[in-house]
Parts: structure tokens; C-alpha cells; sequence
């Protein structure tokens, strides 16, 4: 929660300083962004590449709990899908900012880059807005719809931000598949926001 | 936007490369850009005259599209529960 928040700070703070021009106008440019993203990316990957030992431990989960990164990306989609013709945006467009999965700064960052910042903007309110909902949510998410929802509503940041509060109403015994999932779902939120960026 | 994701499989290699030695500031560092990015999106965001004329519907549309995602997900677990729960009885 304290993470988000330092986090919207700093959205807010370029927020304002863009609003009254406080701020040479070059700092607006897509380039800069671009290529602290390319470094982002190049540190998230290096992290990732880091940590082999974690990708071995997922073999011993039940089978049918792997796919639970799987029916959250599908849930997700459909449930996209099903509001999306009360806006004016494109369902593929939507369809990318669903695609986040609560990963707000890469999915917002990346949209800006390919369907400019109004998207961008979209995309990063709602994957923040999705994150607070599991915070907020996540014991009677548990009480209605079962131990693994928590962890499918938490999407890519059930290995970080929201991780605390899933072993707090899930069950620690939970925490590996909460681990597992924000990891199977970080590393698809670029392929699937580029992807519908794309179509 | 296909550079973007060829940085991240470099970062890949190379950390796997490195994964003897624990390069602790790694975690640091990310969050260091996404402040920076977040920020530049902030800047970008503020510069921009109509989105910032309709800050207010942009954010209706994204608490909808947040609802939604989330019930959709939410129902999609709960039904991977339902199956698990059978398959051990």
C-alpha cells in the first residue's frame, strides 16, 4: 500500500509540474521514457534470470493449481470483454489495459509508448485501482469465491505488493502459489499488452 | 515495441549468467525507474491538454475497467477451486 502510494506521488508530481510548465517541455518527450524503459525491462529480466531456484519449486504444486495463472487471464479478458462497448475506446485497446493484471507501471508505461497517454493514463489508474481492490477486498473475496481468488484478483503483484495480505486471508500455505502466479503473470503482462497493442 | 521485450530477455541471460553472484541492488534499481517513468508519465500526462481536460472520465472508464477485470478473475479462480476441491473428494 505505502509502496503505491510513493508511487502515485510521483505520477502526481509530474502530473503537476507538466500542468503549469514548470518543466522544460523536452521532459514531455516519449524518447526519455523510452529508454528508461528499455532499462527497466533489461533489470526486471536480470531479476528474473536471477532466481532459477524458484522456477524448480513450482514443479511440486497440484497440477491443476498451475492453471491458475491461466483462468485469471482468461477471467480477466472476458470480464473486459463484457464492458467494454460501454466506452469509446476499442475492445483490443481495453483488452491491453486489462492485461496489466495490477502491474500498473510497466503496463502504463508500455501502452503510453504504442496508443499515446490517454491509454496510458487508463491503464495505469486502472491496474492501480485493481491493486487497491485486492487489498481492500482480498477477506471476503476469500469468503464468496474461495482461497484462490484473492491471489487471481492480486494478478501480477501477488509475489510483492499484495503478497502480505493473500498468506493473511488465503493461508500461508497459499504463498507458493501466490508466488508462482505473480511470477507466471509478471512475465506475461509485456506479451499480452503488446500483443493487443498490436492487433 | 518489440526492442522492449528483447531488453528484457538480455536481462534474462545475463542474470542468469550472473545468478552465482546475488546483485542485490537489482531490486532497488527497478524501483528507481519506476519512479522515473512514473514520473516522465506524470510530466507527459500533465503536458497534454485533453487528457488532462478529462482526467475525471479517464478515471471512470479505468475504475470500470478495474471492476471488471477483477470480478471476471475472481470468478475464473473460483471456479479452478470448485474443480480442485472435487478432484480431491
Amino acid at each position: 500500500m505505502k509502496g503505491s502510494l510513493i508511487i502515485l506521488s510521483f505520477f502526481a508530481m509530474g502530473l503537476l509540474l507538466g500542468i503549469f510548465r514548470w518543466i522544460p517541455d523536452s521532459w514531455g518527450n516519449a524518447d526519455i521514457s523510452f529508454y528508461v524503459l528499455c532499462a527497466l525491462m533489461f533489470s526486471v529480466g536480470f531479476s528474473i534470470g536471477q532466481q532459477p531456484d524458484t522456477v524448480k519449486q513450482f514443479k511440486r504444486l497440484p497440477l491443476r493449481i498451475l492453471f491458475l495463472p491461466l483462468t485469471t487471464i482468461v477471467g480477466t479478458l472476458l470480464g473486459v470483454v463484457t464492458i467494454a462497448f460501454f466506452f469509446k475506446h476499442r475492445v483490443f485497446d481495453l483488452l491491453a489495459v486489462g492485461s496489466g493484471f495490477g502491474y500498473y507501471s510497466l503496463s502504463s508505461v508500455l501502452i503510453t509508448q504504442c496508443k499515446g497517454v490517454e491509454l496510458g493514463t487508463i491503464a495505469l489508474l486502472a491496474n492501480i485501482i485493481r491493486e487497491i481492490l485486492t487489498l481492500l477486498f482480498a477477506p471476503l473475496m476469500v469468503r464468496y469465491f474461495g482461497n484462490l481468488s484473492p491471489i487471481a484478483a492480486g494478478g501480477a503483484t501477488t509475489m510483492d505488493t499484495t503478497f502480505p495480505i493473500i498468506i493473511r486471508t488465503a493461508g500461508k500455505e497459499f504463498s507458493i502459489v501466490s508466488i508462482y502466479s505473480g511470477f507466471v503473470l509478471d512475465f506475461c503482462v509485456p506479451f499480452l499488452v503488446t500483443l493487443f497493442c498490436s492487433i | 515495441m518489440f526492442t522492449v521485450l528483447l531488453f528484457m530477455f538480455a536481462g534474462i541471460a545475463s542474470g542468469y549468467l550472473f545468478r552465482k553472484r546475488k546483485i542485490r541492488f537489482i531490486n532497488g534499481l527497478i524501483l528507481t525507474l519506476i519512479w522515473a517513468l512514473l514520473f516522465l508519465l506524470g510530466v507527459e500526462v500533465g503536458m497534454n491538454d485533453v487528457v488532462v481536460r478529462n482526467f475525471a472520465s479517464l478515471g471512470l472508464e479505468a475504475a470500470v475497467v478495474a471492476i471488471a477485470a477483477t470480478l471476471g478473475s475472481v470468478v475464473g479462480a473460483k471456479l479452478l477451486w470448485g474443480s480442485i476441491k472435487k478432484n480431491k473428494e
